[in-house]
């Protein structure tokens, strides 16, 4: 999967063309065709997403078993909803980590979850197979990219987007968190996505 | 709302990406994100952005998920290509306000109107519907249209001297389960007060409730089933009677 700003330029937001680079198979090609029923297609696109999808739900969920719990109920939703992604509004792999996000953190602000979450169990799974899958190894070469891009967000922005994104705090608490006036932390997020946007050349 | 009437709606979009957005905010957005291909266009842009940062946090998961997922799914149906299941049914966005500058000022009030909610009545009464009939054959009615981008279009007709203002709907969508479409007249001051629910799609002749002898503004709003006393989240249309031709 490929981010770079070529894939994006000349598009409002990434396409299927994006997707379809030579670093990876196109995903929205494979969701159109999972919404067929094809589960050969479907195990394709989890093969090319999940790292992202399930390391997404680790940070925001922090429990691994609970991650991974997230993670399969997301996947269950992306094949039962995939005839609905519209790849005029976005990039399959936004819409599929979209999901994922969402539901991480529905998981993290219910109580009971935050009871559980400290809980041992399902610690003895960590790290399984921290395999370099290919889609690992491409992530961490963008993941640099990335790291530079929030490099140059201020540090309230970046401190701020980081706390809300893998954190799963709602704005008031962010802005409570980093000592922000009530109603100012959502701008910095938005500063930040927007400046993050802007760098890493997407959904222009 | 939560934010003070200063504060608009298109700020809460890089919040609502993140899901940052406390439930009462998030229903607030997107209720208003139908109606505003801007925040569309932006939320989309700044899914990319966000969608980015999980390169960040790649982590291999157990196999045995491979394994769970695919036993999943062998037991469920994708669901058919249906649009706006997911979305809030609502698509209709003013191609053009009458005067944005209006708009602005109406935008910037939501919020701050004080009036108590009045309770609707249609022109099916004599009373009203003479009312109705008054506003839509005075001589001094005004009228504002706005057209959809769904091929529905509204117009207002607004008479001064009638004190009232009448809301004629064509091939209007039905307001979101749950939802309502609220009437509001504004004053010369910005505030906006309740005047009526709409909730028969379709073609409508709506009487507005309350004192429009003062109006510069009708605007309607997406509220909660049963109204709101004060507008909850951004108008999906706004006429500015100042314009109005004669």
């Amino acid at each position: 999967m490929s981010h770079s700003a070529s894939d994006a330029s000349g598009s409002r937001v990434r396409g299927p063309e994006a997707d379809g680079s030579a670093a990876g198979p196109d995903l929205a090609a494979l969701l159109r065709t999972s919404a067929r029923g094809d589960e050969s297609a479907f195990a394709r696109l989890y093969d090319a997403t999940s790292a992202r999808a399930y390391g997404l739900a680790v940070r925001v969920v922090r429990d691994p078993s609970q991650a991974e719990e997230v993670t399969q109920e997301a996947f269950l939703e992306i094949w039962r909803t995939a005839g609905r992604f519209d790849p005029t509004r976005g990039s399959a792999v936004s819409w599929i980590l979209t999901l994922v996000h969402r539901k991480a953190v529905d998981r993290v602000r219910s109580a009971e979850a935050r009871t559980r979450r400290d809980s041992t169990y399902g610690q003895k799974n960590q790290a399984v197979e921290h395999d370099s899958t290919a889609e690992a190894v491409e992530a961490s070469l963008e993941a640099r990219r990335v790291r530079q891009a929030l490099g140059s967000l201020t540090e309230v922005q970046r401190q701020a987007l980081e706390l809300a994104y893998f954190k799963g705090y709602t704005h008031t608490e962010v802005a409570t968190m980093l000592d922000l006036p009530v109603g100012t932390a959502k701008t910095r997020i938005r500063d930040g996505l927007i400046r993050l946007r802007d760098t890493m050349g997407v959904g222009q | 709302m939560n934010a003070t009437p200063n504060e608009s709606v298109h700020a809460l979009s890089g919040a609502y990406v993140v899901d940052a957005l406390d439930e009462t905010e998030r229903e607030t957005f997107e209720a208003h994100l139908p109606g505003c291909s801007d925040c569309q266009a932006e939320v989309a842009s700044l899914r990319e952005a966000a969608s980015l940062m999980a390169d960040d946090a790649a982590l291999a998961p157990p196999s045995r998920l491979r394994d769970n997922v695919l036993a999943d799914i062998r037991n469920v149906r994708p669901m058919p290509p249906e649009n706006e299941t997911n979305v809030v049914p609502l698509r209709r966005r003013p191609r053009r306000l009458v005067a944005t500058a209006a708009a602005a000022a109406v935008a910037a009030a939501v919020g701050i109107g004080v009036v108590a909610e009045q309770p609707w009545r249609d022109d099916s009464t004599t009373t009203t519907l003479t009312a109705t009939d008054r506003v839509l054959t005075a001589a001094d009615a005004k009228r504002v249209s706005l057209d959809f981008d769904d091929g529905s279009s509204a117009t207002v007709v607004h008479s001064a001297r009638e004190g009232r203002a009448v809301l004629l709907t064509r091939d209007m969508a039905a307001p979101p389960r749950g939802k309502t479409f609220e009437l509001w007249l504004q004053d010369d001051a910005g505030a906006m007060h309740p005047a009526g629910l709409m909730d028969t799609p379709g073609d409508n002749k709506v009487l507005l409730e309350g004192d429009a002898s003062a109006a510069t503004g009708v605007g309607i709003t997406v509220e909660p089933d049963g109204g709101s006393e004060e507008p909850t989240t951004e108008p999906i249309a706004l006429f500015d009677l100042s314009e109005a031709d004669a």
